[in-house]
Formats: structure tokens, C-alpha cells, sequence
């Protein structure tokens, strides 16, 4: 058994809410360079490296990104020898409230989706936590504007809607998007499982690096086919028309019903961000 | 064409413009996100001012994150202009000239902005970095308790933004995939 004091993860958990809302994840900088280089519409290469402009400008002046710094979803991976010593999930919140504060990051969250009142230190956290094996415990925070989430769908389809069903339900949710979720966007795409499974699968699939495509050589396939699919739709960078609608789409499944087939699309933009330590 | 705006505008500075254009705009401009557009109705609505001059004015839907000390703002990139649509031709008809946001806007804005012979404009949407470079002075002037939604006045210098809705009909978000489409089948 080891033992995680409780402020380790606070303190953890600060300093990701900071490093993810100011430095884009390595594999996403590198999809917004390459849709760049290969974009054949002038103003969407305009676009794009205006974009790119914005990632030095937010490192050079310490700023956020994006002044959407999100909702704070916080994923933990708790190794099942470890003995987390103090209230695990405050110290989780304690260090969104730090992080925050500390970061001059937006508190975006109200305590009550009907009344509406800001909490002040973006607190809570949306936590998801798995046991694994092992003693370490990894933590990742994604800050998770709402532009995006906004655009988000699920479907129960039927098991007969298959594959096709599934590929013109992801489309059809970029095109309703369009240029609301601030384009090129990232897609998680979840299949499978039950109702509330498949939306945490398509939240899941956000946290895969976008050069990493799904293990299972027939969902990569997938997963290229519907890329270049919405790569031909036409909304372009911020949807002023061009190539570059989406940098990268993930896919994650789970067994399911006989009788169903669920399908959510998680709809994140050019601004997806994560961070993760190990401790 | 790129086109050189201070505000207030007039509805004959923004005559010329057309969708896809770009605007540098300079001078006041308003912040105001969902909560403070719900305010300002039940201001109207009760038949009282709205706290800044609304005529040829330019409101940025907008709430940047917190200003470092020394710095004059944080990150202020645009939210989606969308939620603002039950309100904005209320005030486009009181003589809001020029919407600042980023995404689609509904029949009712689109005839309001032809109506009022306004515009609305796109910020870079996730380009907070980018935009807080334009800005040169800012002050909370109410609604300090709506936090980040509070309504702000902004100095702006030079704020790069693009025609989406122009006063004649035009729509960037039709045109713009349009025409790359248009290309691509030649």
C-alpha cells in the first residue's frame, strides 16, 4: 500500500488546470500545423495560422488560450494500492479552486443549472475516477469550454441503422454545428454501451492524442473514413469555408444491448486541451 | 477589402461593408454575454436606460478571463453569438449597430441587421490570446455580481473581426463554405 497525501493531488490537479488552459497538447498543435500546410483555400490557411498566432501570443503573454478555461472535467486513474490520505474528491475541487485563482483562469460554473449563481472558483469538478492495478495515480484535467460542448448530440439508434447510421449521425452533427464550436473541431465519438455509457465514452475519446488512432484496425478505418468525410463538408476554419473542418475524431465502443445501438458525439474545438501528471 | 471602423458607427459607415470583408475596428466597445442581455430587457421592459449609449454602439459578446495585475485584460475571444438572438434585435431596432461573436444567428437577427442597416462580425472564436492584444482599456461599468458577464467598456485599437451578416443580406456562413465548395467541383 502506498500513500498519496490528499494535497498532493490538489496541488497536482492545480497545476494542470493551469499548464492545460496555456499550452495546447503537443499532437494537437502538430494536426493544426499540418490542416494548415495542406489547406488549399487561401483564407482558411489565413485562418488557420491566425490560430496559431494565438498559441504563441497566449505563451508569450502567460494568457489562457481560450477565455472559455471550461468546466473542469478531472479523470483519474487510482491505482488500487493506493491509500489516498484525506477527502479524495475535495482535494480534487480544492485544487480547481486553486488552480484557478492562482491562474486567472474564468470561473464559468453556476451551482444550480436553473438558479444560475456563479460559484466563483469554478468548483465543482466533473470527476470521473477508474481503479486500476498498480500504485500510481494518474491525473488528467481537460477543461472543456462549452462553445463546443453545446454541439453535442447522442442518439439510441437501431441495431439495423449499423454502420451507415452511425457514420451520417456523426456528419450530421458537424453540419449542425457549423461555426458555432469555433472550427476545425476535434470529435469524440462514442458507440455502444448503454444511454449515460456512451456519452462518457465520446468524453473519453477526447483525452486519446490525435496521432493515435483506435487499436482495433477496422474503428481506425472508421475513424479515418468519417475524418475525411467532414474534411469535404465545406464549413472550413471558424466556418468561413474551407478544408479544414476537423483536426481529429477518436472513437471509443463498449459492448451493448441486442436491441440497441447508442451513438454520442462529444464536439470539442481547435482549443481541445488536457494535461496529465503521474504520482 | 479590409475597412477601418471607429464607433459609434453610422448606417452609412457600414453601408459598404459586405460578408467576408474585413473590419479594424477602433474606439467604445460593450461587453455583454446571455445574463447581461437579460438584464438590459428587464431594464426595457420596465421602461428604464439601458447603462450605455445603445445608438451606433458595438457589443462584444464577451467574457475574457481575469486581467493579471499590470495587464488591461485576460484571454477575450467571443462566445457563441447564438444565445443573444432572443435579444439582439431588440436592441438592433433601439440602434445597436454592430454584433461581435462568433457563430450562426437566427432569421429574426438576419432581418433585423437588413432592417437597421447593422452587421455582425466574428471574433476569432477560441483567439483569446489574439484579441486581448487590441484591447487598451477596460472598466466594469454594472452588474459587477454577473462576474465575468458583467457589463465591461472596452478601448479597442485595431480589433481584427469579419463580416459574417452585412445590411443587405449577405452571410459569411453560407457564402464562405459555398464558394470553396464552388471551387473545389471546378
Amino acid at each position: 500500500m502506498r500513500t498519496i497525501p490528499a494535497a498532493e493531488i490538489t496541488a497536482s490537479v492545480a497545476r494542470l488546470c493551469v499548464r492545460a488552459n496555456t499550452v495546447l497538447p503537443p499532437d494537437v498543435a502538430a494536426a493544426l500545423e499540418a490542416c494548415r500546410a495542406a489547406e488549399p483555400w487561401p483564407l482558411a490557411g489565413e485562418t488557420l495560422a491566425l490560430l496559431q498566432d494565438n498559441l504563441a501570443q497566449a505563451r508569450k503573454r502567460d494568457l489562457p488560450i481560450c477565455q472559455d478555461t471550461g468546466m473542469s472535467c478531472v479523470f483519474v486513474e487510482l491505482g488500487q494500492e493506493v491509500h489516498v490520505e484525506g477527502d479524495f474528491e475535495e482535494a480534487i475541487h480544492q485544487g480547481v479552486r486553486q488552480g484557478y485563482g492562482q491562474g486567472y483562469l474564468r470561473k464559468s460554473m453556476v451551482a444550480d443549472p436553473l438558479r444560475r449563481v456563479n460559484t466563483g472558483d469554478n468548483t465543482p469538478a466533473s470527476i470521473t475516477v477508474r481503479i486500476v492495478p498498480g500504485d500510481q495515480c494518474t491525473v488528467t484535467v481537460v477543461p472543456k469550454g462549452f462553445g463546443s460542448e453545446n454541439m453535442s448530440r447522442l442518439a439510441m439508434l437501431k441495431p439495423a441503422d449499423g454502420v451507415e447510421g452511425v457514420k451520417h449521425f456523426v456528419v450530421e452533427t458537424v453540419r449542425l454545428a457549423g461555426p458555432n464550436p469555433c472550427p476545425p473541431m476535434v470529435l469524440g465519438v462514442g458507440i455502444g454501451g448503454s444511454f449515460d455509457k456512451v456519452a462518457a465514452l465520446a468524453k473519453h475519446a477526447l483525452l486519446r492524442p490525435l496521432n493515435q488512432p483506435n487499436p482495433d484496425p477496422y474503428y481506425a478505418a472508421l475513424e479515418a473514413e468519417l475524418l475525411e468525410e467532414i474534411n469535404t463538408l465545406g464549413i472550413g476554419p471558424q466556418g468561413f469555408g474551407g478544408k479544414t473542418t476537423c483536426l481529429g475524431l477518436a472513437i471509443e465502443t463498449a459492448p451493448t444491448h441486442v436491441a440497441g445501438l447508442p451513438v454520442a458525439v462529444n464536439v470539442s474545438c481547435h482549443v481541445t486541451r488536457r494535461a496529465t501528471e503521474v504520482l | 477589402m479590409q475597412y477601418k471602423l471607429t464607433t459609434p458607427v453610422t448606417r452609412e459607415d457600414l453601408a459598404p461593408l459586405k460578408a467576408g470583408d474585413t473590419v479594424l475596428l477602433s474606439g467604445t466597445v460593450y461587453t455583454a454575454r446571455d445574463a447581461a442581455h437579460k438584464r438590459m430587457m428587464e431594464l426595457l421592459d420596465a421602461g428604464k436606460e439601458l447603462p450605455f449609449p445603445v445608438e451606433g454602439s458595438a457589443l462584444y459578446y464577451v467574457g475574457p478571463t481575469p486581467e493579471r495585475p499590470g495587464e488591461v485584460i485576460g484571454s477575450a475571444g467571443p462566445t457563441t453569438s447564438g444565445r443573444m438572438d432572443a435579444y439582439s434585435p431588440r436592441l438592433l431596432d433601439l440602434g445597436q449597430a454592430i454584433m461581435i461573436g462568433k457563430g450562426a444567428r437566427n432569421q429574426e437577427v438576419k432581418d433585423a441587421v437588413v432592417r437597421n442597416g447593422a452587421v455582425y462580425l466574428a471574433a476569432l472564436g477560441g483567439a483569446g490570446a489574439l484579441m486581448a492584444a487590441c484591447v487598451k482599456k477596460l472598466e466594469v461599468i454594472c452588474w459587477e455580481d454577473l462576474g465575468c458577464e458583467a457589463v465591461r467598456r472596452l478601448e479597442v485599437e485595431n480589433m481584427p473581426l469579419t463580416v459574417i451578416l452585412d445590411a443587405h443580406g449577405g452571410d459569411l456562413y453560407e457564402s464562405g463554405p459555398a464558394a470553396y465548395l464552388g471551387r473545389e467541383r471546378k
